[in-house]
């Protein structure tokens, strides 16, 4: 028998007709996550065609990018100033109403970035396909899901038709040896991997991490690392269910219960690669080594560990003009840059354990004068685990705000932005120019790194307070 | 579509994304149209609002020109089509690199914008040359220079087809309802839906 990768074995199973030489395959799309800025066009196309949802069951949706993440009213409602955003909010909840759609909607129980909730309701499970039109769908792949974002166009063929035509996408292995070291997080590895594949580095692949580093983390982790796929150009990253998995699944709302769990369970546990199935490309590294990581350019691949320096030398167009924006020289080190803004939040880094991380070191100290720290839980129900935790008080005494769910700076669609010139250590994914605000400079880090940076006020080495 | 004549505009900047094509703060509409004022806005206008003088896309000699060529691995990062939308607004038809992002290049071809990717040499020539006049021929899948040296260039068999036959896919798509109800009934995903 031919051995298979955990990506095909996902990908052969939902197979509604296999690529041809003069046709694509058509592929089945078992969960279909819909949120506000990409979908309107979408709904639009149905209307004009005079075409229905094919499986609204299958489809869920949220309002996460352009929402706001300010205090709610003395009515308990998060107030929606910006008429666009309330434009397109207003576009979702109709749109989900019209096509009997399941919407999670701003303030709600459920709601929260689209990344965060699939994974906290146990939406996203083992083996499935999974999209979004959003590129950092590459999340679901923590569980074993065949998931990645697509364009506005495609969320109008899964409406449709539940189906997408895709070309068969390459398999990429990355094997992590060892462990990680303390003060040295999830984030710390995919940026490590990034930089050194490059952001182009996983184009046309989907990647499986892989090895006992990666067996060793917790699903959040697994998610966070899945999350930035898409940030070295992979179409999708991958990580095998294991117990660790379907601890995680077990009694969340969508899970599969009695006799259909252990159904579920035992095709989930046959999904891993088969011993000696063959990658297209493989690449290793070793957890052990690894330091804290920051970007200092304009890409997530731009990163170096948080006590080295900017590369030396001519820096050519491409980097000499993130410098430029950056502010920075060749050769100058990050430790020690003085910060503007630290922004905990975002679909790589805004749940519990993020959280905790960034309280833990917190706790009993203070943020840096002049600095502003903004905590956003990624959904409502982290905002509540995290007050109930007594999270919210922690990051409240320290001097930082606590915001209600969404992308909020991540992306700075809904108000929530640097100035200018401002320097922030942000938790997100994306540091591109104008990613969090027109002319903001972004250094991305862990939790833990922004935390100790919002304590000093400047790019601080976590591993000093950790001692 | 099956020929493009045109000049080309030079972005000789690698790794250029999406942000950067049409930032986030454009994406707070509920339609497609009218983007091609913000394509690289951030790039174009200054923090005021008013143009960068000297910014390739503004050049006279750029007016018209339907070819973009820019930097390996353009359009990295996220899956916002209204980078494509924003392309064709302004009048690009076609980009140019040695590598394009596989989410952009898929909103890109569903759209008519032609994602070309070229050979280094090729592509070194055309940053080399902004303003060059190419004929970028789909048929035969070729980019030709004004001295009529050419470049083969690969392209998804089945999204050339649609483009040169006017074939919408999800009108093909919604003609495989056979095959994917067979699908449906084969595997049974209702049993398995939440």
């Amino acid at each position: 028998m031919t051995r298979r990768t955990l990506f095909d074995k996902v990908w052969e199973g939902h197979l509604v007709r296999p690529e041809t030489a003069d046709t694509p395959a058509i592929l089945y799309v078992d969960l279909h996550l819909v949120h506000e800025v990409t979908s309107p066009q979408a709904f639009s196309m149905l209307r004009e065609r005079g075409l229905g949802v094919r499986r609204p069951g299958r489809t869920v949706a949220t309002m996460d990018h352009s929402t706001p993440t300010t205090p709610r009213g003395a009515d308990g409602r998060i107030p929606v100033v910006d008429p666009q955003a309330a434009a397109q909010i207003g576009a979702l909840e109709k749109n989900c109403a019209e096509f009997g759609i399941r919407l999670f909607a701003l303030g709600s129980d459920g709601q929260g970035i689209v990344h965060v909730i699939g994974p906290e309701l146990g939406l996203t499970q083992p083996g499935m396909t999974i999209v979004c039109g959003d590129s950092h769908t590459s999340t679901h792949g923590a569980f074993g899901a065949l998931a990645f974002g697509i364009g506005t166009t495609e969320v109008g063929h899964v409406l449709a038709t539940q189906c997408l035509l895709q070309g068969r996408p390459k398999t990429l292995a990355i094997t992590v040896e060892g462990r990680l070291p303390r003060g040295v997080t999830a984030k710390d590895l995919i940026l490590a991997i990034i930089a050194k594949i490059g952001v182009g580095g996983g184009t046309g692949h989907v990647i499986e991490y892989r090895g006992p580093a990666v067996g060793a983390l917790s699903m959040e982790e697994r998610m966070t690392v899945c999350n930035m796929s898409i940030e070295a150009g992979a179409r999708a990253g991958m990580m095998a269910p294991d117990e660790a998995t379907f601890e995680y699944l077990a009694g969340r709302p969508h899970a599969p219960r009695g006799a259909a769990w252990d159904e579920a369970l035992r095709a989930w546990r046959g999904l891993a690669t088969d011993e000696g199935a063959a990658f297209d490309r493989e690449v290793s590294l070793d957890a052990s080594s690894l330091e804290p990581m920051i970007t200092y350019g304009t890409n997530p691949g731009m990163a170096i560990p948080v006590r080295g320096s900017v590369p030396e030398g001519d820096p050519g167009a491409t980097l000499g003009k993130a410098l430029d924006y950056m502010g920075l020289r060749p050769g100058q080190r990050l430790l020690g840059h003085p910060i503007d803004v630290v922004f905990i939040g975002s679909c790589t880094n805004s749940r519990i354990s993020d959280l905790r991380l960034a309280a833990g070191l917190l706790k009993g100290r203070k943020v840096a004068q002049g600095v502003r720290v903004l905590v956003v839980p990624g959904s409502q129900q982290v905002k509540r685990q995290a007050e109930g935790e007594g999270l919210d008080r922690v990051f409240r005494d320290a001097g930082a705000e606590w915001r209600e769910a969404g992308c909020s700076m991540c992306i700075a669609m809904n108000g929530d932005q640097l100035q200018p010139g401002q320097y922030a250590v942000s938790t997100s994914n994306r540091n591109f120019e104008g990613r969090q605000g027109p002319g903001g400079r972004t250094f991305l880090a862990s939790p833990l790194t922004a935390a100790a940076t919002a304590v000093a006020g400047r790019i601080a080495d976590v591993r000093e307070m950790l001692r | 579509m099956k020929t493009i004549q045109s000049r080309t505009v030079v972005l000789d900047i690698d790794n250029i994304d999406t942000d950067v094509i049409i930032p986030a703060r454009f994406l707070k509409v509920t339609d497609r149209s009218g983007l091609g004022r913000w394509l690289f806005a951030n790039w174009r206008y200054d923090a005021g609002g008013a143009p960068r003088p000297g910014f390739a896309l503004d050049l006279p000699e750029a007016r018209g020109a339907q070819v973009l060529v820019a930097g390996d691995n353009f359009g990295c990062g996220s899956s916002r089509e209204h980078a494509p939308w924003a392309l064709l607004d302004f009048g690009f038809r076609a980009v140019v690199s040695t590598s394009i992002a596989s989410i952009f290049q898929s909103n890109a071809l569903k759209n008519g914008l032609l994602p070309v990717v070229v050979d280094r040499a090729t592509h070194r020539r055309l940053l080399a040359q902004p303003g060059a006049p190419v004929t970028i021929d789909l048929e035969a899948c070729t980019l030709t220079l004004a001295d009529g040296t050419s470049a083969r260039f690969p392209i998804d068999p089945f999204a050339r087809y649609c483009l040169l036959e006017g074939v919408d896919e999800l009108s093909f798509l919604i003609d495989q309802e056979e095959a994917i109800a067979a699908y449906e009934g084969r595997t049974a995903p209702e049993a398995r839906a939440t």
